[in-house]
């Protein structure tokens, strides 16, 4: 009797745990892609981190956040396994953008009677792998912090959580790395035509 | 008691916009600066572009599992069908 329960017991577990992480998975795919930044590493980085909260699983609390819970894993596997990869630690060198950078390129701001499109409009059109390619060209933890909070929408506390860091150092990444992102947009749209503007400023590399 | 929240200027609104946007001020610093875009139209547009800015960036960089690699963490798992 004992052991039919206890398989009654996993049953419910395992079933739970695919009603509740499995609608995760899109979302926290789209997370290791932006990570990895290729298809078949973030297939693998998404099945193990499954497989690992599959395992962690009955010590997830219930009630506490999952989402937050499998990013962690997420955050955790990658850091594991594919920065152990890399030798140096990447190098940071965010010179500081100015605010309203993209939309300053875009000439807000300016006289409104010198508008020609309106800002947004050139926002919609820029294609989703100029986006992509914008996000993952950012440094590993400015990268994350930005991806965390624009993409997914988790709080500070919940990156900070996720990345095991200081809210405080969340806020300043999410700080740096969204005018970087903004820089970088401009640069790939004026690159593949998408607008007109002087050349970019190339800043290292 | 009317001391609710100082007016800000353009730099003090701009200085605090992302915490702003992602509603991790308090209550009095979020009126302040609400009050201060109100009454400030270049920075209330500036505010608007980071927000769309920042809706365009969530929607475009969604992606989709791979049908195949849906199924197999469900195969993995030991669940029968992959979930919808």
């Amino acid at each position: 009797m004992r052991r039919s329960l206890g398989k009654v017991a996993a049953m419910a577990d395992q079933e739970k745990f695919a009603e509740l992480a499995m609608p995760y998975m899109d979302a926290l795919y789209s997370a290791a892609l932006r990570m990895t930044r290729n298809p078949s590493d973030a297939e693998d980085l998404v099945q193990e981190t499954y497989l690992r909260a599959y395992r962690g699983f009955p010590g997830f609390q219930e009630g506490t956040n999952l989402k937050a819970w499998l990013y962690k894993i997420l955050t955790n596997t990658f850091i594991n396994i594919y920065r152990a990869k890399k030798r140096r630690p990447e190098q940071v060198d965010l010179d500081d953008t100015e605010d309203f950078y993209l939309y300053r390129k875009l000439g807000g701001l300016e006289a409104v009677e010198s508008r020609r499109t309106p800002e947004t409009e050139v926002l919609d059109q820029i294609p989703e792998a100029v986006v992509k390619d914008a996000l993952e060209a950012l440094p590993e933890q400015f990268r994350m912090a930005v991806l965390l909070a624009d993409v997914e929408g988790f709080s500070y506390k919940e990156i900070a959580e996720i990345t095991d860091v200081p809210i405080g150092t969340v806020m300043s990444r999410l700080h740096r790395g969204r005018k970087q992102l903004q820089k970088r947009l401009w640069n790939l749209a004026v690159e593949r035509g998408l607008v007109e503007g002087a050349a970019p400023t190339v800043t290292g590399g | 008691m009317s001391e609710a929240a100082d007016p800000v200027n353009c730099d003090e609104a701009i200085v605090e916009i992302y915490q702003y946007l992602d509603g991790e001020l308090t209550v009095w610093k979020r009126t302040a600066i609400a009050r201060h875009l109100d009454d400030c139209p270049p920075c209330a547009q500036g505010f608007t572009f980071e927000i769309e800015l920042r809706q365009v960036i969530a929607t475009k960089c969604r992606d989709r599992v791979p049908p195949d690699l849906k199924r197999r963490i469900a195969e993995a798992l030991g669940l029968d069908s992959p979930p919808a």
